[in-house]
């Protein structure tokens, strides 16, 4: 008698997930969007406030990293892939396939440790830092302190856009890599003479941006394009977006979502940038 | 009368049929798990040998090169996946810690079984097994505002290296090779010890010359567990560690382990490209050297039989 019951539970432990599983889907509809860690605390606020605007909708949203995004999008386990990058830059994505859906603008910045006081670096200057010609701050008017560059890991979409549009796709130094925005804030506030870079939400007083070419790293800046570290935020469907996953994109476009959440999150508003840049780095003034 | 004997007899009775029940249930159970690991080790050697044969690197450069940038490619066109740095990395920072922690985890056992097995062990015992609790994150987090700027200060550099990882891993391992060690020297024969004193030894040279040597393969299984931890922790070292993929020349100078290029790699890479199979030769790198733990293992267990 023991053992049939030890059956009966194991038979319902087994059926469980499965009827948790349509249990879920009978309540309404739910979507996953999976990628850019940078992207993530857009996507996830969005996805909350749609959630309560239409109760038994879900969006679930993962990291994981803009590769993964792709991949997933690419192989259709997900509904939406968010990216920092162009489909078209990744290695071993067939672009063709995708829809891209630009939500927001992310401006890029270069932070140091808070004790050097350093305010402006010229791109010169800043190419030398990362290629390792320029080991000591001294070399470039700071105090006497080695240089520590705290890069991201290879691949990574900030550190892709960061090299094209702020080292002009030299190779850069080996160095220290970090995977989260996160921690390289924590290493650059703690080590001195430190200097990586990140998006302008991340961001606090626990560090300290600088100028480039005496131009500072502000929204206004980037929506001018005259700061040019900036990339868009996609988020990729397979083919042509269709119910719920068309629904959350287009309310993700809204007006409402982009100047009130997008702007909040520290994000650029799409539809405020007074330029368009193409795949091929080519620049429409759309204003 | 008759008939209902013979029934019963050559009917398969109810002990039967739940024994035979039984039997599929735990058969099932274990054909599910040899599954499984039949296909981990399917999918990470299927993935990490593609590096092989369809990317086109040599194996023998694999081991020995020292640029680690599987994304782009060599003058020969095949990706630049030298995995040196790593494989120096994380042996240093294994056999380092193990080190530094034999001494330590031994000198606890000993006192928790010989020197004061009652008061000691009461207090030594929760204290160990606390440690072994606390989640891995924790201790990269300490190593990250504790241990990195105590380096940073104390030997140069930024604080980031060998030396960081080292001295969290230390911590990480003590306790699983004081509990093993602890095992280990409670198993050795009770007349042993007293055969020693009564021959006139001193409690030190009965530790020294007779439990300690009898438990010997016992303490070298404890160390080779703590290693084996040791090479396959990634969080708390990929926090403490700097993640660059270079060789280290000092012990202070940042590094990288296999564990952690592969956490930090893993989401930015798309799967099937060649970076991405790159690291999947490092998963089955560290497969492989767990597998040869395992033997090591196996192989000390075999000779320490009392």
């Amino acid at each position: 008698m023991k053992k049939r019951i030890f059956i009966l539970l194991g038979l319902v432990f087994l059926g469980l997930p499965l009827t948790a599983c349509q249990a879920n889907s009978t309540d309404g509809q739910s979507i996953t969007a999976v990628g850019s860690s940078a992207l993530q605390p857009l996507v996830e606020a969005v996805g909350e406030d749609y959630t309560e605007a239409n109760s038994g909708n879900f969006i679930n949203v993962q990291g994981g990293g803009t590769g993964t995004g792709l991949s997933q999008i690419q192989e259709g386990a997900v509904d939406i892939g968010n990216s920092d990058l162009y489909a078209e830059q990744k290695k071993g994505i067939d672009a063709k396939k995708l829809t891209d859906h630009k939500v927001a603008v992310v401006g890029i910045t270069p932070v140091i440790n808070k004790s050097l006081k350093i305010n402006n670096l010229t791109t010169k200057q800043l190419i030398g830092i990362f290629t390792g010609e320029i080991t000591n701050w001294q070399q470039i008017g700071g105090p006497n302190v080695p240089v520590v560059v705290i890069n991201r890991a290879q691949g990574s979409g900030t550190r892709v856009t960061f090299e094209r549009w702020a080292l002009e796709n030299r190779t850069v130094l080996q160095t220290q890599e970090q995977d989260s925005t996160g921690m390289v804030r924590q290493i650059v506030a703690s080590t001195p003479g430190a200097i990586s870079y990140m998006a302008f939400a991340y961001v606090d007083n626990s560090i300290k941006t600088i100028s480039i070419d005496g131009v500072q790293p502000t929204n206004k800046n980037v929506q001018s394009d005259k700061w040019k570290i900036w990339s868009y935020e996609h988020m990729y469907t397979k083919g042509e977006p269709t119910g719920l996953t068309k629904t959350f994109i287009n309310h993700m476009l809204s007006d409402d979502v982009q100047n009130n959440i997008v702007s909040k999150l520290g994000y650029i508003p799409i539809n405020q940038m007074e330029v368009t840049r193409h795949l091929n780095d080519e620049l429409q003034v759309s204003k | 009368m008759n008939d209902e004997i013979k029934e019963k007899l050559l009917k398969k009775s109810r002990a039967t049929r739940s024994e035979f029940r039984g039997r599929i249930i735990s058969f099932v159970c274990t054909a599910i798990i040899v599954t499984v690991v039949v296909s981990i080790f399917y999918f990470v050697a299927s993935k990490g040998l593609a590096t092989f044969f369809s990317n086109k690197v040599n194996l023998w450069d694999f081991l020995s090169k020292t640029i680690w940038n599987p994304g782009s490619t060599d003058s020969h066109g095949s990706p630049q996946a030298g995995a040196l740095p790593m494989i120096v990395g994380s042996f240093a920072v294994t056999i380092l810690s193990a080190v530094i922690a034999t001494p330590f985890a031994i000198a606890t056992a000993v006192f928790m079984t010989e020197i004061s097995p009652n008061k000691g062990y009461k207090i030594l015992q929760p204290v160990t097994e606390l440690l072994v609790g606390i989640p891995s994150v924790v201790y990269g987090f300490i190593g990250l505002s504790v241990v990195v700027p105590f380096v940073r200060h104390t030997f140069g550099g930024t604080g980031f290296g060998i030396l960081a990882g080292t001295f969290v891993l230390f911590v990480m391992i003590l306790p699983t090779v004081t509990s093993m060690s602890v095992d280990a020297l409670r198993a050795v024969p009770r007349y042993y010890r007293e055969a020693s004193l009564a021959l006139g030894a001193t409690r030190w040279q009965t530790i020294y010359k007779v439990v300690l040597r009898s438990s010997a393969p016992g303490l070298a299984t404890a160390v080779v567990f703590g290693m084996s931890r040791a090479f396959g922790e990634a969080l708390a070292v990929q926090m403490v560690i700097g993640n660059a993929a270079l060789l280290p020349h000092n012990l202070v100078s940042p590094a990288s382990t296999l564990t952690s290029v592969l956490t930090m790699g893993m989401g930015n890479t798309v799967m099937g490209s060649a970076a991405n199979n790159a690291l999947w030769s490092l998963a089955l790198l560290l497969l492989l050297m767990s597998l040869v733990f395992n033997l090591v293992i196996n192989k000390i267990a075999k000779r320490g039989k009392f």
